[in-house]
């Protein structure tokens, strides 16, 4: 197989005075340009899966930890946080918590200041930044007189300007209204268009069927299911068994063919699954 | 849309519960957080509150125990102006679980978490007790009673914060936001809830970004925008009209929208459910089956 943007080799990872591993024997790759979505329900490890892509654990969020993790082809483990950040960047649940400084200008300029990007550049990086995430013209303001849903965007921008191959976002807008959730999406849509690869932890299925190319099923820390959207969202009984469940629409289908002895074919998104039912209901 | 009551069944011949007249609210920095807001509300309602951040949706609901009082205008709860009564007395007819459990959870332990509530009610030890177990008994919380509610995940931690509530038992229950965060199963358990809060004869109120959830309850929604209420009825019908949904950026739930594009749906109803449509089809298969019996019959 060709070099993968992140490689996990039978992962395990144990937090300390703990009984039982947090991830279990965790094995997936994704490509360059995929997007990988990761469910699963609460306490699954989705976080410190996703932290482990970029070093947090077991470096910074101690731990005992076995198998391997590559990512751009480089071991994880031989590197450290800081120089992972030229490569992996993060977004966290909380906007707030993650922005540190007096205006957008310099917040963007921090992560690059830490990677030693000259000054020059920095203007350059910081325009094309705001650009991608909408927030032109606001470099002066600071990121505490936004909006959550624009903080949010604030923190994303912060994390391109580093010009990251692959961007990890855990939960990016569960703590924002439906305006804010829609902006962050919007941004995610347009990193699609420009090739980003990424890792997106989030509840909301619909969301994940819509923008993820693959999607990762979490419980107990093993990996029950890793496919492509359409292979995971369509396999509704196994969802359910864990407590989970597929988009509305694709819900709709199956109990669609259950209840009227249909063959619809099961869609993830509103497009196709209007399509699939229109054509069999003339 | 004109604010109306549309849900209790001869709400119009009730006395409300709960009376919003002509409210407004402006903080000490000269921010004016809720403006012009008329609200009434019933016994046995869920009404659900739906807007932005900064709308103006929690200022409006801490008005409710009197925790703040109208610049302009007045409220009353239970018959008694929130303006004239203490927090003390008002808190015990209308209770809050709020968003982040941890702001109201600081006890060693479930049980003791259980009966702070209802010792600052002041009412006998035999009562406090038939209320708490009543509480665990409900939310199934037999096994936990000695744990440290921080030991608990975050859906957990939030059951206890609802349970003491219960066991407080005020004819108002606010949720802030309860689903925020909450996996699948925790979602489907939020949602319980609030059908059993209704059954214990609670009035409940909730704020919420969570479409599914309303869409599962179909309860009456109230849609605020930039301080103000622009809408006020069951949320089939906010989440029909289009103008006010685009103006408070709400979008309905995945099904709604799939129901929208399909053609041979009835097309003056709005479809919240899955289940909802399911029934619609099947309704229609049998009409159709009758029709073809009647026509070979003739």
């Amino acid at each position: 197989m060709a070099e993968q943007a992140i490689e996990v080799t039978n992962l395990t990872f144990e937090y300390p005075d703990t009984e039982e591993p947090v991830l279990k024997d965790i094995s997936f790759s994704i490509d360059y340009g995929e997007i990988l979505g990761i469910i699963g329900p609460t306490g699954a490890g989705k976080s410190t899966l996703a932290m482990c892509v970029n070093g947090l654990v077991p470096q910074v969020i101690n731990g005992e930890m076995e198998g391997d993790i590559k990512v751009k082809g480089m071991n994880v483990h031989e590197s450290n946080v800081a120089a992972m950040s030229e490569h992996v960047g993060f977004v966290f649940q909380e906007p707030e918590n993650q922005l540190s400084q007096m205006t957008i200008e310099e917040e963007i300029a921090f992560g690059m200041g830490n990677l030693g990007v000259p000054r020059e550049e920095m203007l350059g990086r910081i325009k094309d930044a705001l650009s991608q995430v909408s927030l032109e013209g606001f470099e002066e303001r600071s990121p505490l007189a936004l909006s959550g849903g624009q903080q949010q965007r604030l923190a994303i921008a912060a994390v391109l300007a580093m010009r990251p191959t692959i961007m990890i976002m855990d939960e990016p807008t569960s703590m924002l209204d439906p305006k804010g959730k829609n902006e962050v999406y919007d941004v995610l849509k347009n990193l699609k268009a420009y090739g980003m690869t990424g890792i997106i932890i989030d509840h909301e299925v619909e969301r994940i069927a819509a923008y993820c190319d693959k999607v990762l099923v979490l419980d107990g820390g093993e990996v029950q299911m890793f496919g492509t959207t359409e292979e995971v969202f369509t396999k509704i009984d196994r969802l359910h068994e864990l407590t989970l469940h597929a988009p509305q629409v694709t819900e709709f289908l199956s109990q669609y063919n259950q209840q009227f002895d249909g063959k619809l074919d099961l869609a993830t998104t509103v497009k196709k699954a209007v399509e699939v039912y229109e054509s069999a209901n003339k | 849309m004109k604010a109306q009551t549309n849900n209790g069944e001869g709400a119009e011949t009730m006395q409300p519960y709960m009376s919003v007249k002509n409210v407004s609210h402006v903080y000490p920095n000269g921010v004016t957080a809720v403006k012009d807001i008329d609200l009434d509300i019933y016994e046995g309602e869920v009404v659900a509150i739906l807007g932005s951040n900064g709308s103006g949706k929690t200022t409006l609901v801490k008005h409710f125990n009197g925790l703040l009082t109208p610049t302009k205008g007045e409220i009353t709860v239970g018959g008694l102006n929130t303006k004239k009564e203490k927090i003390s007395k008002l808190s015990s007819l209308v209770g809050y679980v709020f968003q982040n459990p941890n702001h109201q959870t600081f006890l060693p332990s479930v049980r003791k978490e259980l009966e702070y509530g209802c010792t600052n009610l002041k009412m006998s030890e035999s009562e406090m007790e038939e209320r708490v177990n009543k509480a665990i008994e409900l939310f199934e919380l037999e096994d936990k009673l000695e744990d440290n509610p921080f030991d608990l995940n975050s859906s957990q931690r939030k059951e206890v914060a609802m349970a003491s509530i219960m066991a407080v038992s005020p004819k108002v229950i606010v949720l802030d936001e309860p689903t925020t965060g909450q996996d699948h199963k925790g979602c489907k358990r939020v949602l319980d809830l609030v059908r059993m809060f209704k059954e214990h004869g609670h009035i409940v109120v909730l704020i919420t970004h969570d479409m599914h959830l309303i869409g599962e309850l179909n309860c009456r929604t109230i849609v605020m925008n930039q301080s103000r209420k622009i809408a006020d009825d069951q949320a089939d019908i906010v989440f029909s009209h289009k103008g006010i949904m685009k103006e408070a950026g709400l979008q309905p739930p995945q099904i709604t929208s799939f129901a929208n594009d399909l053609s041979n749906l009835d097309s003056s109803k709005t479809y919240l459910t899955v289940d909802s449509i399911l029934s619609w089809i099947k309704e229609n298969k049998e009409k159709k089956e009758e029709a073809v019996q009647i026509g070979s019959g003739s």
